[in-house]
């Protein structure tokens, strides 16, 4: 379909859709007016049944840590569909590494830029972890961690410095760090299902909230989903980093 | 005005929409999806909602707070992995789409053409 035809379509379905959701919007209740029980449900047994003071972490890896397992796997099928997308094809192959790409395969890196990375990849790691283990507790949890995590070896090629954020975190690494945490996930709760009886219950004493160790399994967990959001988010980036930097094509085009 | 979160997600949905049609640009057209799919993160945060309602988070606010629905937020939190997954995904069809047809038009994906 041109790009005309397309246009000429949207005119006429764009203000349709607009009309339908301007009438649906009528019939929902008003910002600020909720009128869900669930929530308030939530709201009012988190604390005395799970121990968590964070609601939202409670809710993922507890109440509704089935889900988050279906979240954890599509993560990870993703994570395997860009690998697969950017693999090695026919007609590529791996470029010998060329001189100087080691110290700055960015320009641009600045010796500021340089030396506040360096400073910046501890204090991310640091913050990470703590967002990790704390995710029951404040804001926060293994997917938020992850991020976090994955940007400390990031910084690295903030830098500049490729290869050394390769050598820091090498693709097997990443690669079993995901797979150990969408598989950890998947067997703490058949931990739960044999010691508790229910898939992903939770097995473990739920301590005192707002202790680190508390909220049962919640901080176990936050690990196992923070390991698999780390590995999957570098996996993705080294991927595309190598399609820029490494893949040479065999002469001709197509 | 109680209704300006969801005409504001509405809204976005449109503007987004509006890219993905009139893109000329692959990478253009999968940033403008990441805006569509931020509709949802408004129209959800706006559903849980309630007026004076605290974040529900109680490390330190009494356990009797008035708190927002924490569900809805779950729901983002998702929502924010899948597109980012999602997103990684469609860019790395875009760089084999480039590798294949040595552009990013759509008007010159030949395979895709009728």
């Amino acid at each position: 379909m041109s790009r005309r035809a397309r246009l000429a379509m949207f005119a006429i379905a764009g203000p349709g859709l607009a009309v339908v959701m301007l009438i649906g919007m009528h019939g929902m209740p008003a910002f600020g007016h909720y009128h869900g029980v669930y929530g308030l449900l939530i709201d009012k047994i988190e604390v005395p049944e799970r121990h968590a003071t964070d609601l939202v972490t409670a809710l993922n890896f507890d109440i509704r840590a089935f889900d988050t397992l279906g979240e954890e796997f599509i993560l990870f099928a993703s994570v395997a569909g860009v690998a697969l997308l950017l693999r090695k094809l026919r007609h590529e192959r791996q470029a010998r590494r060329r001189r100087g790409i080691e110290d700055h395969s960015f320009a641009g890196a600045s010796a500021g830029l340089q030396v506040a990375s360096l400073y910046l990849i501890p204090l991310l790691i640091a913050l990470g972890c703590y967002i990790v283990v704390h995710g029951a507790l404040t804001p926060g949890g293994g997917f938020q961690g992850g991020i976090v995590l994955a940007a400390g070896p990031l910084a690295i090629l903030l830098a500049g410095r490729y290869f050394a954020m390769k050598r820091l975190a090498p693709e097997w690494m990443l690669e079993a760090s995901e797979a150990i945490g969408a598989a950890g996930y998947a067997l703490i709760g058949v931990a739960g299902l044999i010691i508790a009886g229910v898939y992903l219950k939770n097995f473990l004493p739920l301590g005192t909230p707002a202790m680190l160790l508390s909220a049962g399994m919640m901080p176990i967990n936050s690990v196992a989903v923070g390991l698999e959001v780390t590995g999957a988010f570098l996996v993705v980036w080294t991927e595309f980093l190598d399609q820029e930097l490494f893949v040479e094509r065999d002469g001709g085009d197509n | 005005m109680s209704f300006l979160p969801y005409v504001i997600a509405a809204w976005l949905l449109l503007v987004g929409l509006y890219g993905v049609v009139s893109s000329t640009n692959l990478i253009r057209t999968v940033l403008s999806l990441t805006i569509v799919q931020s509709s949802t993160y408004l129209v959800l945060l706006g559903v849980g909602y309630r007026t004076g309602g605290k974040a529900p988070i109680v490390a330190d606010i009494p356990t009797s707070s008035k708190l927002v629905d924490p569900v809805v937020q779950v729901l983002v939190l998702t929502d924010v992995v899948i597109e980012a997954t999602v997103t990684a995904l469609l860019l790395a069809l875009v760089v084999q789409a480039h590798k294949r047809f040595g552009s990013i038009r759509p008007a010159d994906l030949r395979a895709l053409r009728d």
